[in-house]
């Protein structure tokens, strides 16, 4: 899962301060470094990211949307509707 | 009514299937994260390859673990929305703020400091590294804490008042969702998954010394995999004592179910093993048991801490008989004088609703007086007879001391597995009876850790909120047939993703084992 390389920088002690722009450019780089060479060095990772790719497209793009609607946003507009029809049910239920 | 109760059963089952999936995966998360955090501090602290050796193969399961598990959690809110649509407007903002706190815990902590764990090993300090380590293991439990104040409040509601205008359940208080019921119940549920964790990490390296493959790797997986799961089983066990103490107050019914308890008595006594007996009924003068051995005086010194003190049974609850804190016998209110109420309060509510309607404030001002009175007992008011209210005993039974019953085998597990690693290691080595036990063991503490769930749960029936809001006022207005599809999807699903869980986990150890 590891990554196996270490990122070489450049010797920076020299140079002159960075800006804060350049800075947080250098940072968000390095981030983004961080995160690509460790995806891309993953061993039995990768098969775990395609399981939970596959399980979370089955859980939002299949269960979510043709299986589990939330019912009472999907039927009514406003909390005032919703309220009045959880009432409905409730004071019903018990008839 | 036919299909209400079909709708209702298939969405309980459903609900249960995907709680019991989703905790599989998460005790070995809470506690695998742990030992792994350990186990790297002892790295850090010697500088030995060998214990880095051994922090990354448990590492490796762990990620394994909670890749697939991930998100498992996220169909059972899919649940709430359609399936209990009146459950999860009812209960407000005290559901959903504790599970949207979760879900930042878990998408920020864990999984920011995660992705250190498993991909900074060359790229940060080796502190900055166990500290990633660390926090992905507190990050762990912090999630359960969330999850776990909301369970702890549909237990015992506390802290908000009913708004009927709104018809949810208004927070008024934040700290009160922090109960005696939410704190004993995170910290057992978190230290049982150290428990878990350990019986895992001592029943997998009991199989590298079965092949006789990284002797040493194994025997420091086993030390540290049994200290900490001795230590989480002695806090599971406090926790429990402390959880018992709880539900002995606020839900003395379920407390009566767990342990068959028909009809109390001062120095009652706890059942250590027992058979029920199936036909009897709170209004019948069976005998509970077909079978039981107790040690005398037990539950009430479990309950009240007083081997003299009353406990009330199933009988003596729905007749209107409990108990004080001090284990006093009083009188209280009657199930069938709880059904009257709840009645009554839901008149009032109807009342409340054609007022609300007509625009008439003076009526809404009358009927809300009247629900208020008598809002405490407004969930009984949906049951026609008292029998309603009473929970699965044989179910709650048997879980509750199957809990027990393996949960006291894993303290002896334990104290062996670390005597041995220590004075007897070639007992471990080469004891082949020594190794199956500890592999064995590893489905009978999932099997330990699921029963205690079923007991919290089924306990609670026929409650989603306790006193207030039973599953059959829970449930949605919908067709039992699109419950039953989703069952039987997520029957399969669940079962590749398990079946892709164990395979993978399994090649993992083999590879392991041979040091690749």
């Amino acid at each position: 899962m590891e990554s196996t390389e270490r990122i070489s920088t450049p010797d920076t002690s020299s140079r002159p301060p960075l800006s804060p722009l350049k800075s947080f450019t250098e940072v968000c780089r390095k981030v983004w470094l961080f995160y690509y060479e460790g995806f891309r060095d993953m061993t039995v990772g990768k098969t775990l990211w395609a399981i939970m790719l596959i399980k979370l497209f089955i859980m939002f793009a299949v269960l979510k949307c043709f299986f589990f609607p939330n019912l009472l946003k999907e039927n009514f507009d406003n909390d005032k509707d919703r309220a009045s029809h959880v009432r409905q049910e409730l004071t019903t239920r018990g008839k | 009514m036919n299909d209400l109760m079909t709708v209702v059963d298939w969405s309980r089952w459903q609900f249960a299937l995907t709680a019991i999936f989703h905790w599989l995966f998460v005790p070995l998360t809470l506690g695998l994260s742990v030992i792994v955090a350990v186990m790297e501090s002892i790295y850090l602290k010697t500088k030995s390859e060998e214990w880095l050796s051994i922090t990354k193969f448990w590492m490796k399961l762990f990620a394994i673990n909670f890749a697939i598990g991930v998100a498992s959690g996220i169909i059972l809110e899919f649940e709430f929305g359609t399936n209990w649509s009146n459950y999860s407007w009812f209960v407000g903002d005290i559901f959903g703020a504790p599970l949207a706190i979760e879900g930042l815990f878990a998408f920020f902590l864990e999984s920011t400091f995660g992705a250190v764990m498993f991909f900074g090993w060359k790229k940060v300090s080796p502190r900055f590294h166990l500290t990633a380590t660390w926090l992905t293991a507190i990050g762990a439990s912090i999630s359960a804490l969330w999850i776990l104040v909301a369970n702890a409040w549909m237990q015992y509601p506390a802290g908000m008042e009913f708004d009927p205008a709104q018809m949810r359940n208004v927070m008024v208080n934040f700290w009160d969702l922090f109960s005696g019921i939410a704190i004993n119940k995170f910290f057992h549920a978190v230290f049982s998954g150290w428990a878990l964790a350990g019986v895992f990490v001592i029943g997998v390296s009991s199989w590298f010394l079965m092949k006789g493959r990284r002797v040493d790797f194994a025997i420091r997986s086993i030390k540290t995999g049994g200290w900490i799961g001795f230590i989480g089983l002695m806090m599971t066990l406090m926790t429990g004592d402390g959880s018992a103490v709880e539900v002995a107050k606020y839900q003395p019914m379920k407390l009566a179910a767990m342990e068959g308890l028909y009809n109390g008595e001062n120095g009652t006594p706890i059942v250590g093993f027992g058979i029920l007996n199936p036909k009897k009924e709170y209004d019948n003068n069976e005998d509970p048991y077909l079978f039981e051995i107790s040690i005398p005086k037990g539950l009430s010194f479990l309950a009240r801490r007083d081997f003299n003190a009353f406990v009330p049974g199933i009988s003596d609850i729905v007749e209107g008989v409990d108990a004080t804190a001090d284990g006093e016998k009083i009188n209280t209110v009657s199930y069938a004088e709880r059904i009257e109420r709840g009645k009554a309060a839901q008149e009032a509510l109807r009342r409340y609703d054609v007022a609300l309607k007509a625009n008439n404030t003076v009526e809404q001002e009358s009927a809300l007086k009247d629900l208020k009175a008598d809002y405490p007992f407004f969930g009984y008011g949906y049951f026609e007879d008292v029998k309603e209210a009473i929970p699965p005993v044989g179910m709650t039974f048997y879980s509750f001391h199957i809990m027990i019953i393996l949960g006291g085998y894993f303290v002896l597990f334990f104290i062996l597995a670390l005597f041995m690693a220590y004075k007897k290691r070639e007992v471990l080595t080469k004891s082949r009876l020594a190794q199956w036990i500890a592999i064995l063991s590893i489905p009978l503490v999932w099997i330990c850790s699921e029963a205690g769930w079923i007991v919290a749960e089924v306990g609670r029936q026929p409650w989603t909120v306790q006193d207030l809001l039973p599953t059959k006022a829970a449930i949605s207005n919908i067709a039992s047939t699109s419950v039953m599809i989703t069952f039987w999807l997520f029957v399969v699903i669940f079962t590749i993703l398990l079946i892709a869980e164990i395979s993978i986990m399994l090649n993992q150890i083999k590879k392991g084992s041979l040091n690749k």
